[in-house]
């Protein structure tokens, strides 16, 4: 990849950051949500953590702290939809994927640019607020050390990128289906559950638990979480993300060249 | 699609008969059969536009029903580390659950489409629903008719009828006959809700996020027993947004178990009351929000 094409990636990651910074009052809105849905959920794992102290390895503030970065991140890696995926589909059924097919760029590297764009600005946009929110009001688990904190920006944006990945399969799942919103919402119901965004991975019990560790999904919340309080070694999440990311982009981009293969262009 | 015949069947012919037959009722009563009619024939046609797509259809429903499965799943996980959650078992939580699920979901059902009303007023879109003789209420909250919603529903019954078989209830007359009257003036509360969120979006298009805070967050913190959460938290949800009339009030009573805020138990019994007037004042709101439109004309 030349110098040019990175420029033009950057263009693009840019232009899809300015887009959804376009839309204050939505954001505003998604703040808002954002931060009931944090309460609601802080007080009934205060009164879970009340019950059985120590659940998971957490204390009560590191199980506090994780509902707050759950909102934080739950838009800017549309763990519940949100992200690029529905437009996709819609440009692959209306068959507009033909023009952005004739783009002398490349279809994955482009959409990845753009959704990389929008989580960067839904992490500031709409992560912030609610999380600070929170950390004043609740007794959160914070560390002090810059270092921690430039370790789980890392791992945020490897989430960034195995959301990505998946999302885009799910998409390219609109060649065949024409209509995708079906798979895009088990999509969605899957990374809610599997990402720790309904309760904690590591509450999950017995073999059930050890199998939602190693599925994708815990690359989103579960691994910048545990990086983020020091429950985890930052070099091991680090590897288990950046393998599934390179996995699932791979497969992304083999779905691809299946899919265009397939794609008849009408005219008129 | 015989429902959605059924349904559409008896509405159109009483609204026929609210408007041509003798002894005519006043007109604002024929206005309210005509959009019920209304409703039942575009819920109908989207019924049999959705079945074009079949296989879409299904995976939707399935999600649909999968999505609050996994939602109470992860209280089943809750209560395989725990005994109690805020003084209340696992059975008694998923009778909160189960009415909590099925008003919001019947709710949902009839008029779920409203969110969609900031995005038909940014995209011009809705001038096309003034134009039409049909109350534009019955033509939002029918757009897109979504029957996979009931996916929702039935897994709400499910998790009631689950509750009530584990649960030891000392059943009296008026606690069976609370029990439709629960579900029923929940369902209300939640279309009000739905309703005054639209409202609102006529003055915030952009923002219709902020009403799943009070639906969809609302049916999640009901799922939960008010001793979990924050006094104030209970106040707002039972005086400003009265969500606490869908289950937490009469479910206390039918559980025999102390009410939130040391209110009377007599109020177990007003949730109906509560359901008419929440109606009432997001018809209000609908109606002021409908009166201060202008469209963009471009």
């Amino acid at each position: 990849m030349g110098v040019g094409s990175g420029r033009l990636y950057a263009a693009v990651a840019a232009g899809g950051f300015r887009r959804y910074a376009t839309y204050r009052a939505a954001t505003a809105a998604g703040v808002f949500t954002n931060t009931v849905f944090g309460l609601i959920l802080v007080y009934t794992y205060l009164a879970l953590w009340e019950e059985r102290p120590h659940l998971g390895g957490y204390d009560q503030a590191q199980a506090v702290t994780f509902v707050w970065l759950g909102q934080a991140l739950l838009a800017a890696l549309a763990i519940g939809g949100g992200g690029m995926e529905n437009e996709l589909m819609e440009r692959i059924r209306t068959g507009d994927i033909a023009v952005d097919l004739y783009r002398p760029a490349d279809l994955q590297l482009w959409w990845l640019a753009a959704d990389v764009g929008r989580a960067v600005f839904q992490l500031l946009g709409r992560g912030v607020v609610p999380f600070v929110f929170g950390a004043l009001l609740f007794p959160v688990a914070l560390p002090r050390e810059v270092s921690a904190w430039a370790l789980f920006l890392v791992a945020v944006a490897l989430a960034m990128l195995v959301g990505f990945a998946l999302r885009y399969l799910v998409a390219l799942s609109a060649f065949w289906l024409m209509d995708g919103t079906g798979v895009a919402h088990m999509a969605w119901i899957a990374g809610l559950f599997c990402s720790g965004m309904l309760l904690p991975l590591n509450v999950f019990p017995g073999a059930l638990g050890e199998v939602v560790r190693v599925l994708p999904w815990s690359s989103l919340l579960q691994g910048p979480a545990d990086v983020l309080l020091g429950e985890a070694d930052p070099v091991g999440v680090f590897v288990f993300q950046a393998s599934w990311a390179v996995a699932l982009l791979a497969l992304g981009r083999l779905v691809q060249s299946v899919a265009t293969r397939r794609v008849v262009v009408q005219g008129g | 699609m015989t429902e959605a015949a059924g349904t559409a069947g008896p509405a159109g012919s009483a609204g026929a008969a609210g408007v041509d037959g003798p002894g005519r009722p006043g007109p604002r009563r024929g206005r309210v059969l005509e959009g019920l009619r209304a409703y039942g024939l575009i819920a109908a046609m989207w019924i049999r536009s959705t079945m074009a797509y079949r296989t879409s259809f299904v995976l939707m429903t399935v999600a649909n029903f999968a999505m609050t499965v996994l939602d109470f799943v992860a209280i089943l996980l809750m209560f395989s580390q725990v005994d109690a959650l805020g003084g209340w078992s696992l059975a008694e939580v998923a009778f909160l659950y189960g009415v909590s699920g099925v008003s919001f979901g019947l709710a949902d059902l009839a008029v779920g489409s409203m969110e969609r009303l900031g995005r038909r007023v940014r995209d011009g879109t809705l001038d096309t629903l003034l134009v039409r003789p049909v109350p534009v209420l019955a033509q939002m909250a029918a757009d897109r008719f979504a029957l996979r919603r009931l996916g929702r529903v039935t897994q709400g019954v499910l998790v009631l009828v689950y509750a009530l078989v584990l649960l030891d209830v000392d059943w009296t007359v008026a606690k069976v006959l609370l029990m439709p009257v629960m579900l029923l003036s929940g369902a209300g509360i939640f279309c009000a809700v739905f309703v005054a969120a639209a409202a609102f979006q006529f003055v915030a298009q952009d923002a219709s996020e902020v009403a799943n805070a009070f639906t969809y967050g609302g049916t999640t913190m009901l799922q939960y027993p008010p001793t979990v959460f924050a006094q104030d938290l209970v106040r707002g949800a039972t005086f400003v947004v009265p969500l606490a009339f869908v289950n937490w009030l009469p479910a206390g009573y039918v559980l025999d178990r102390p009410f939130p805020l040391a209110l009377p138990e007599w109020v177990a019994f007003t949730p109906p009351l509560v359901a008419v007037a929440c109606c009432a004042l997001a018809g209000l709101a609908w109606r002021a929000g409908l009166r201060s439109y202008r469209s963009t004309g471009s």
